[in-house]
């Protein structure tokens, strides 16, 4: 493999790492903080690739598709916090996987009705739309580089928040003891609603961004959902930084063995996992 | 008795992060003799407890349970080896009746134990070590009833009935008595005299009361180390320890 | 000496005696109705094996599996791979060679997933049984020690000939459904023996309290890796009976959505006594044929739509009714044999 091919294979690695990561952060708050686990986030991920191709074709841009779907989006996963979500909260995780997957089937069949079952591309707005040489041989799509500056983006706001502020400090102290939190005053009723949100944000913007690479389709949100999970359980449920890491880990091994060892490609990342879990039964960065 | 000890632990801490819970802590138990370990919340007598019966593994010393080395071996292998462990907080089976409760922790000593086709309740020498159990904790007349719907007090019994049927030389009992109101308490004070003749028993207390009348010896902890170690009679005259938690105790 | 009373083990007598009245309707059921609805009963029963074998694992041990379904799946695809257009392959060797397959499978993934505890458990069993899905979806054919094994890939596999019973004719519709419904009763049966068996009680004992379990002096580990492996063995003789019946094998049998599906018989029917099961499975297909078959209102393709009325379903019945249906009706007749007193 030469120097071209494999810093392509490599900005890819980066780029599908830091997309999973959008995703698996999501997943990972939600379950460390609510203890709720949700088959559904991949609906997100699609409802946002979705969102994104209904708002910019009625729109004319990519940009402000994102914008509004963004919002459009949060407000989603507010109502659905309120109405649905926070009642599972306390029920063992076998409701709330079954719970969860009947919502897999309601979302989907709410997006075939609201939007058919066609496939459907979506454009790279012409500002994104060029490629950037980076060595003779290779030159690099803008975009995907765009794609993967959101995500890091995201993911430093996102650290920031958690780290940094005041709110942050809430949504650790509701994760670390629930009563206490809640006995000291702070409305951990909101906490759990604004987490929510960054989740759904999260996998929406991941969905939305993807778009133009990935194309919009039916069930593209149980594929990602599978690789979500993996990304999880290498991580370790409840660490935001074990996601970043098993994200980028598995990115790259599923990325290079596509390439290296085309025949064993899809199996590359399950054996990944099960040698982690061999090692570590809870995942590299268990809380 | 001159015998060695059944149980003899060597050094033990155990520390998470920074904080050493149990530091440095030795216990000996030895057949016919009541071991009391009692020391205020925090001590590290909990912590203690589950070192040696293998829910945590030591940071450093070392655990022997007869002629074995036990440091660091799995709860269930412990429990093979002949320790049995009662809980602090009731751990038994809620849904099932008290008759099974006792009867699948005695099950565990069946050779069958894995047996996929012959009737469970019919085995013999299960049953016979599950009943003893039960007549020993008080427990016949209860047998039949769901473990969920019995008062506080005779789950605490099939606590130890359980264990008892696992026929263990070692006890670990993790505060036996608590939660306990004055006739149970005396109740399971008279079933403790009764086991100390066959059992090297090491008991976690806060009920001074029952220490006092059961003990043949006290280890008092204080932030995971042991600040006194003796007969009651040394220990209750011990300035340290009456300063620290006896003194504080009989306001 | 009284047994254990809990997650309805015990089946009450009346509702004992509905399940015997629903065996003879189904032993009677070839005789009084169509072809096509026999054979659809007989894949009814088929997936009540399956979900039987699930019941061992959620209702029993409490292993919440989201993966199980890759193992029914193989038990097909032994069966498709050992068949052959141009003659018969034996029942005799292929039904215990599909469960063994599936078992071997199921105690290898589970040596992996049965260290895993809660959520990771589930993730996990689905993780892997999706690496199987795509295993077999993305090739048509593998290569293994030397032979080419022929997957199908997405399209799926047929099998044209049914095994040869030598006894008796498997191509005889009516033989077919009445040797499916010996298997369910095999099964039904051997299954609470082993409820009711040392190991039974054991894995029982496993989902109320793992932790005193191990504290009694039980090796849980190997237990519950056992009872996965039995689990996926059985699936396997599900997933052969499905392959023999229905005549065609793909990667969709796999897949996670029929794991959810067999979740959901189970919890639909009642946990724990593998009576639920069966009544979950055949509740459970009955309701799918229900909602695909539903008319057009107004322009709304009702039908076609048969996932949201699905989705709906489940979301009401975990929320409501998490003892299923043989829950209810316990309670229904308990409230009944009191008043008669």
């Amino acid at each position: 493999m030469d120097f071209s091919n494999f810093l392509l294979q490599l900005l890819n690695s980066v780029q599908y790492g830091l997309l999973l990561f959008m995703l698996a952060a999501g997943l990972t708050l939600i379950f460390g903080i609510m203890g709720v686990v949700n088959l559904a986030h991949g609906s997100f991920y699609m409802l946002g690739a979705y969102l994104a191709w209904s708002l910019s074709s009625m729109s004319g841009s990519l940009t402000v598709a994102i914008l509004l779907g963004s919002v459009l989006a949060i407000a989603f996963g507010l109502l659905l916090e309120r109405v649905l979500f926070r009642h599972f909260y306390h029920r063992d995780h076998l409701d709330q996987v079954l719970l969860t997957f009947g919502l897999i089937y309601v979302f989907e069949e709410m997006r075939s009705i609201l939007w058919g079952d066609d496939v459907h591309g979506v454009n790279i707005p012409a500002a994104l739309g060029a490629s950037i040489p980076l060595t003779d041989h290779l030159s690099y799509p803008v975009y995907r580089l765009f794609m993967s500056g959101v995500c890091i983006a995201l993911a430093l706001a996102l650290y920031f928040l958690i780290s940094k502020t005041r709110l942050g400090m809430k949504i650790r102290a509701g994760a670390f003891n629930h009563d206490m939190t809640e006995a000291l005053g702070i409305n951990i009723k909101r906490i759990h609603a604004i987490v929510f949100a960054i989740g759904v944000g999260l996998a929406t913007i991941a969905g939305m961004i993807a778009a133009p690479v990935s194309s919009v389709y039916p069930n593209m949100g149980s594929q990602v959902l599978i690789m979500c999970f993996v990304v999880v359980v290498i991580g370790g449920i409840g660490s935001v930084r074990g996601a970043l890491i098993s994200a980028l880990l598995v990115g790259t091994v599923d990325t290079f063995g596509k390439v290296l060892l085309p025949q064993v490609a899809g199996m590359l990342v399950y054996m990944l996992m099960a040698a982690v879990l061999l090692w570590k039964p809870e995942g590299l960065f268990k809380q | 008795m001159a015998d060695e000890a059944l149980l003899s632990a060597k050094n033990l801490v155990k520390r998470f992060g920074g904080l050493a819970a149990v530091n440095d802590v030795s216990v000996d138990l030895w057949r016919g003799r009541i071991h009391a370990v009692i020391g205020p919340n925090g001590a590290g007598k909990s912590t203690l407890t589950n070192l040696l019966s293998g829910d945590l593994p030591p940071t450093t010393g070392s655990i022997r349970l007869g002629d074995q080395d036990i440091t660091g071996r799995s709860p269930e292998r412990i429990s093979r080896a002949g320790l049995g462990r009662s809980y602090q907080k009731t751990n038994i089976f809620l849904p099932f009746t008290v008759w099974e409760n006792v009867r699948l922790a005695s099950q565990s000593r069946a050779q069958h134990a894995a047996s996929w086709l012959r009737r469970a309740t019919g085995h013999a020498g299960t049953n016979e070590r599950a009943e003893k159990a039960i007549v020993l904790a008080g427990l016949e007349r209860r047998r039949d009833a769901v473990a969920g719907t019995i008062s506080h007090g005779e789950q605490r019994q099939l606590e130890i009935a359980m264990t008892l049927a696992t026929e263990p030389q070692v006890l670990l009992l993790d505060e036996p008595l608590a939660g306990m109101g004055t006739a149970e308490a005396e109740r399971m004070v008279a079933l403790l005299k009764r086991l100390k003749e066959a059992h090297a028993i090491m008991l976690v207390e806060h009920d001074m009361d029952a220490v006092f009348a059961l003990a043949d010896r006290l280890t008092v902890m204080v932030n995971g180390q042991v600040i006194a170690s003796g007969t009651p009679e040394q220990i209750r005259h011990d300035a340290g320890v009456q300063a620290a938690y006896l003194g504080e105790e009989e306001h | 000496m009284s047994a254990a009373k809990s997650h309805l083990e015990v089946l009450p007598r009346s509702l004992q005696l509905l399940l015997v009245l629903g065996v003879i309707a189904l032993a009677a059921f070839p005789f009084v109705g169509t072809e096509f609805y026999a054979s659809m009963m007989a894949r009814m029963m088929i997936l009540a094996i399956f979900a039987m074998s699930l019941d061992l694992l959620q209702g029993v041990t409490g292993l919440v599996s989201l993966g199980h379904a890759a193992f029914f799946g193989i038990g097909g695809y032994f069966l498709s791979l050992v068949s052959s257009d141009s003659g018969t392959v034996s029942l005799w060797w292929t039904l215990p060679g599909a469960v063994l397959a599936s078992a071997f499978f199921a105690a290898v993934i589970g040596f992996f997933v049965v260290r895993t505890h809660g959520i990771y458990f589930i993730m996990v069993t689905m993780a892997f049984a999706q690496m199987l899905f795509y295993l077999v979806f993305d090739n048509k054919e593998i290569g293994l020690l030397g032979l080419s094994l022929r997957l199908g890939g997405s399209d799926g596999v047929y099998i044209n000939l049914k095994p040869d019973a030598a006894l008796f004719d498997l191509e005889n519709k009516k033989v077919f459904y009445f040797f499916t419904l010996g298997c369910l009763l095999a099964v039904y049966l051997f299954l609470r023996r082993v409820l009711w068996s040392p190991f039974g009680r054991v894995l029982a004992g496993i989902r109320v309290n793992e932790h005193r379990m191990r504290a009694l002096g039980y090796g849980t580990f190997g237990y519950k890796l056992a009872a996965f492996t039995l689990g996926g063995g059985i699936a396997g003789l599900a997933g052969y009976l499905w392959g023999a019946q229905t005549g065609f094998i793909n990667p969709e049998l796999m897949g996670f959505h029929m794991s959810a599906h067999a979740i959901m018989m189970v919890i639909l029917g009642g946990m724990g006594n593998f009576a639920g099961a069966i009544v979950g499975a055949f509740a459970f297909e009955y309701l799918l044929h229900l909602f695909k078959d539903l008319p057009d209102i107004g322009g709304f393709r009702a039908g076609k739509h048969w996932q949201l009325w699905m989705g709906l379903f489940i979301v009401l019945v975990v929320a409501f009714a998490p003892r299923g249906l043989l829950g209810l009706a316990e309670r229904v007749l308990r409230g009944k044999e009191k008043h008669h007193g």
